[in-house]
């Protein structure tokens, strides 16, 4: 049963993130308005947004952690599990699955040997679908942290994860 | 009114109503998921489709979606054409791709909207072969089961909680096909009326967990039209049984009442009908302390002994009928029979009484409560006390948004554009109490006061609002008063609300004095006065201003006057200090009990009798608004039990007492009470009486398909049993009879050829929404706005004084919990999980001068009690938060001055993770839940003022 009863900690939120987000909040009239700006901004801090985390921003925003998950959910940038040091975007929308991102998907997991949402084991890369990064005309389209890569191939793969290289 | 056509037919139609709600109206039937009665349109789930024509010669047209297109004339429209049809199929298909093949095991199954309008569409075959979506589910308390995977993602549920219900721990999580909805994490929901979900949600993601764990289904269900006995609100409700158990409660609407929703003490507080503490057979006392059982013919021999040898004496009870009181108050004699309220709360409750009998203000029922477009609440806690009117209120602050939607000529059903538009801005909403309600995060301001500064406030306003104002320069809360006079001066239909929760009259005469104010400031005030208990009101209706209060009925016994008494399914000990009830009971030779379970005081009886509850009888409660209404049988009472009525008739009968000689039926009860009592003359009208017929039949209180009549006892004997016959009401125990738009009264349970589940309602409407074709239940007996001729003002009571409480004291303030300070509703199964520990609430400032943090023990007063210590810095200055009802505080009393000091040898309450007494209550509360709580003010007082109350 143990596994019902929520933990609770005093997890805070650090003197950076907390002033990034009020000075957001200083624009807007409600506070719950920076939902976003303040998960971007702790996310971008911690790399992901924990249970903790996101309980502590609720409460700097007045908002319940409920309305803020709902929030954070929806979103899938918004990371809620760790992710690692970079996130492998691969997009899986009509114009990307036409010209063949099912075989790229194969090819990340045959080298890095993870599958969609998985991270390798030294925690260097997480591997996630997306839908549609918005470069259709160069499909199929990936995006390697804040790298975009467009008309990837086995050999976009092969150079950037092949062995060596990563 | 406006000309519609829909497949080639003219309708008259309301315009600017909505398409969906029309065509309901208008008896067609047109499938939706998300739309709700109370919740109006959001467009979100696609199911209402229909196909509409720009005009005669439009061919084509186009599909739209009947909840959110208004009425408007001439308007073209078709339900049945293949592409409206074609349509809705599909919807119900997309939402069939991830919903399990459950049914079978589903709680909702035989109930299901989802199953009816899957039907309905005319959706068969599945073409989808993928695999379907799993959730993992959460535990979300004891009273409410969670199954994910059969949401269809209407938004019923969070348009509901939030929205509506003003909760915050529900929300719906990720997006796409992963929608879900639930918890951030696993806790019991939070708010008071999370219940509703399970009648809300059209499939069986929320459902009555008690209910699941032994588990019925509708069809099979007996159901009978009763009312929920919590609080005095008067909630109408449709329990339902089978092998002669309480299932479970659902909401029975009432349009000037509970319309759809009922609070979670209500819906899952009846289950102590099913208790193993139950008595079944009479019990007479033997020297050596154990009971011996009897049957009804001994136990009438014993009470008429008892009644022949010297004066009887009879405590009657706020939560037994109307009926059952007034004739153990014949059997003893008015002079000789206590209401059965406590020494303290008697006056209390017979003021209350008063105060609305001659108040010029309305007494709204709940519905008119939803209007009111400024409220000040001095000292009640409703949400605790009365909680279907703290969601009223939640609502009566949204007059705002829609007055601002009307303005810009929206219709109030649309909802999402009005929410939108009106973000937080809400009616005024003043609260005066001694500590924080749940209610403050709608609040405009909320502020903590001792009681009889509450009374203060609300004279000082009465007074300023009448044009006495030449006491406000040295009143200490001018800002306050002047902030409230504004409020409600600038309102049209202001609304006072007040109540014996905080244990004083002086709040509730200011309350009523403030709204006589108004009134003849010619607005058209109302005034709501809660009192504890179902039946408070129409005790206080039965009996003489002077009846005897319990130190009274001692004293006399203790005197020599009385050898024998008899008491009303009231357990003693919850009403008063336990050395007095022991001095009580012990002043009299013998004590009968009529009560439906074990308690302290059928414990000490000579002999007790077992009293049929709620579920098993009929009766007439009167509810705060002074509504009479019935409750009936459920089932018929097992071994020995019986009704209180039949036992004190019988008793009276072997007595050969000349006021019964006439009366056989409970209506004859009913109407010689009306009769001899001019308070109570119109309980006759709260239901029709058993002769009536529905179209010349009875009203079945089983559905047609129930099944297993002739083996349902097989088990036992293969002899077909004697359907029960039901003499004293026009319901029958059988499926035969018709259940076709009855009384409202006498609704049993709500089914349409069609229509299984509970939205199966709008055709007992005569609109969608509105009342019942066969009426609005009960019958209202206090006549709002109607001063009795010559009474204008209440005796002056003089103006309380500030509290100054010497160092060391703290005056006893009532805490109210809507699970556990009510006696039965405390015992049912789920619901006694959320019965926490007894507590005192004190300041962190006075924990510090104690020395106690959170968690520790606290000796309250002589050793009255030792309790948790809790840390909320909105209690009022100098006084103490105690838990009224919980066990361990018993002995506490409302505005008892006492000490507090650390207790010794306290052993903190830690329930380790992973044992098997963890239960809902233990588990951390949500803290989120409640942050949006506005900061309440906590004003200082003036020094040197006389201190209230008794010191103990
Ligand atoms: S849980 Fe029920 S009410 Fe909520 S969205 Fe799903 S089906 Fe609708
Ligand atoms: S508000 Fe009172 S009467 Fe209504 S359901 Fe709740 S406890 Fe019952
Ligand atoms: S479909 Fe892949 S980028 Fe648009
Ligand atoms: S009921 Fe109309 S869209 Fe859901």
């Amino acid at each position: 049963m143990s596994e019902l009863i929520p933990v609770c900690t005093d997890e805070q939120l650090s003197e950076t993130e907390l002033a990034a987000i009020d000075a957001e909040i200083a624009h807007v009239p409600y506070r719950a308005s920076v939902a976003i700006d303040a998960l971007k901004i702790v996310q971008a801090q911690r790399g992901w947004v924990s249970d903790d985390a996101l309980q502590a921003i609720a409460r700097h925003l007045k908002m319940s952690a409920e309305e803020l998950d709902g929030i954070a959910t929806f979103y899938n940038l918004i990371f809620r599990r760790p992710v690692g040091d970079k996130v492998i975007l691969l997009c899986d929308s009509i114009s990307c699955w036409i010209k063949g991102c099912d075989g790229l998907t194969q090819g990340v997991t045959d080298l890095l040997g993870v599958g969609p949402g998985e991270t390798t084991p030294d925690k260097a890369y997480t591997l996630l679908p997306i839908t549609c990064l918005g470069a259709c005309d160069k499909a199929p389209v990936m995006m390697v942290g804040e790298e975009l890569y467009e008309n990837v191939d086995e050999q976009t793969l092969h150079a950037l994860f092949g062995k060596g290289q990563a | 009114m406006a000309t519609i056509h829909i497949d080639g037919r003219a309708y008259e139609a309301e315009a600017g109503e909505n398409l969906l709600q029309t065509c309901l109206n208008l008896g067609l039937d047109l499938p939706y998921f998300c739309w709700h009665p109370a919740m109006g349109s959001i467009g979100a789930c696609r199911q209402c489709a229909v196909v509409q024509f720009q005009n005669a010669e439009d061919q084509r047209g186009r599909i739209v979606m009947g909840c959110m297109t208004p009425v408007t004339e001439g308007a073209i429209f078709s339900l049945a054409g293949d592409k409206a049809q074609q349509f809705r199929q599909n919807i119900v298909e997309s939402l069939m791709l991830n919903h399990p093949h459950d049914c079978p095991v589903c709680a909702e199954g035989g109930e299901c909207h989802l199953q009816d309008m899957t039907v309905m569409v005319g959706h068969r075959d599945r073409h989808y072969r993928g695999r379907k979506n799993t959730h993992r589910n959460q535990y979300l308390g004891p009273l409410i089961n969670h199954e994910m995977n059969r949401c269809i993602t209407c938004y019923r549920c969070t348009r509901y909680y939030n929205d509506y219900a003003g909760g915050t721990d529900l929300a719906a999580l990720a997006s796409r096909d992963h929608v879900y909805f639930g918890r951030h994490q696993e806790g019991v929901l939070q708010s008071e009326f999370a219940g509703n979900l399970v009648e809300v949600c059209p499939t069986g993601v929320f459902t009555d967990k008690v209910l699941v764990h032994d588990y019925t289904r509708k069809w099979d269900l007996q159901s009978a039209p009763s009312v929920c006995v919590g609080c005095a609100v008067g909630c109408n409700t449709m329990p339902g049984e089978r092998y002669g158990k309480l299932k479970r409660v659902h909401n029975r609407f009432n349009a000037e009442v509970n319309g759809y929703f009922l609070c979670d003490r209500g819906r899952f507080g009846a289950g102590f009908v099913n208790s193993k503490k139950n008595l079944l057979y009479p019990g007479l006392r033997q020297p050596e302390g154990t009971y011996d059982a009897l049957d009804h013919h001994q136990a009438l021999l014993h009470m008429q002994q008892a009644c022949t040898t010297g004066k009887v004496a009879g405590i009657g009870s706020p939560r037994a009928s109307v009926e059952a009181n007034f004739l153990l108050r014949s059997l003893v004699g008015a002079e000789n029979f206590s209401p059965g309220f406590s020494a303290h709360e008697q006056p209390l409750v017979m003021e209350v009484l008063q105060l609305q009998q001659h108040t010029a203000a309305v007494i709204p029922d709940i519905a008119t409560i939803e209007s009111a477009d400024a409220v000040l609440i001095l000292g009640e806690d409703v949400t605790n006390t009365a909680p279907r009117i703290a969601l009223a209120l939640r609502q009566s602050v949204r007059n705002k948004a829609l007055a601002m939607a009307a303005d810009m000529g929206l219709q109030p059903w649309q909802d999402a554009a009005i929410r939108n538009l009106a973000q937080d801005q809400r009616n005024p909403l003043y609260i005066a109490s001694v500590a924080d309600t749940p209610l403050d995060d709608v609040a405009e301001v909320a502020i903590s006061l001792a009681p009889n500064e509450i009374a203060r406030l609300g004279n000082a306003v009465a007074r300023n609002i009448a044009g006495e104002v030449n006491e406000l320069p040295d009143e200490p809360l001018r800002p306050q008063v002047e902030a409230i006079v504004t409020m409600l001066m600038s309102a049209q239909r202001p609304l006072i609300i007040s109540g014996t929760g905080c244990g004083t009259g002086t709040v509730t005469a200011a309350a009523a004095q403030l709204a006589n104010a108004l009134c003849a400031e010619g607005k058209r005030a109302m005034l709501c006065l809660v009192v504890p208990e179902a039946n408070s009101l129409g005790q206080a209706m039965l009996c003489d201003a002077d009846a005897p209060d319990l130190d009274q009925l001692q004293h006399r016994a203790t005197s020599g006057e009385f050898e024998t008494l008899m008491v009303l399914e009231n357990d003693l000990y919850r009403r008063g200090p336990r050395f007095q009830i022991d001095a009580l009971l012990a002043a009299f030779n013998q004590v009968l009990v009529l009560d439906g379970m074990d308690n302290p005081t059928t414990s000490l009886a000579t002999l007790a009798l077992p009293a049929a509850n709620f579920a098993e009888s009929e009766g007439t409660i009167v509810s705060l608004e002074g509504r009479a209404q019935r409750y009936y049988p459920l089932f018929k009472p097992p071994a020995e039990r019986r009704p209180s009525w039949v036992w004190l008739l019988a008793c009276l009968k072997e007595l050969t007492h000349k006021d019964v000689e006439a009366l056989h039926h409970f209506d004859d009860i009913t109407r010689a009470c009306a009769n001899a009592i001019p308070a109570l003359s119109g309980i006759t009208a709260a239901a029709p009486d058993h002769h009536f017929r529905n179209l010349g039949q009875k009203i079945p209180r089983q559905t047609h398909r129930n099944s297993g009549r002739t083996a349902i006892g097989a088990n036992v004997s293969v002899h077909e049993p004697k359907q029960a016959v039901d003499e004293e009401s026009p319901l029958a125990y059988s499926m035969e009879g018709l259940n076709r738009a009855p009384p409202g009264a006498l609704l049993p349970f709500v089914w349409a050829p069609g229509w299984n589940s509970n939205q199966s309602l709008h055709r007992f409407q005569g609109e969608v929404g509105g009342p019942l074709k066969g009426g609005t239940a009960g019958v209202r007996m206090l006549l709002s706005g109607t001063p009795s001729p010559g009474v204008s003002n209440y005796p002056e009571k003089g103006e309380p004084p500030f509290l100054d409480m010497p160092q060391g004291l703290w005056l006893l303030v009532p805490r109210q919990q809507i699970f556990g300070s009510e006696e039965l509703s405390a015992l049912s199964p789920g619901l006694c999980e959320l019965v926490e520990d007894a507590y005192i609430e004190i300041c962190a400032a006075d924990a510090k001068s104690l020395g106690v943090s959170a968690g520790d023990g606290i000796v309250v007063g002589d050793s009255l009690a030792t309790l948790e210590v809790r840390i909320n810095d909105d209690v009022a200055q100098s006084c103490a938060g105690f838990s009224v009802g919980l066990k361990g505080a018993e002995n506490l009393e409302a505005l008892h001055a006492v000490s507090l000091r650390p207790a010794d040898n306290w052993r903190r309450r830690a329930p380790t993770p992973g044992s098997e007494e963890v239960i809902g209550s233990d588990r951390a509360l949500n803290s989120e839940a409640r942050t949006r709580g506005r900061a309440r003010q906590r004003p200082a007082r003036p020094q040197g003022t006389v201190p209230e109350g008794p010191h103990v």
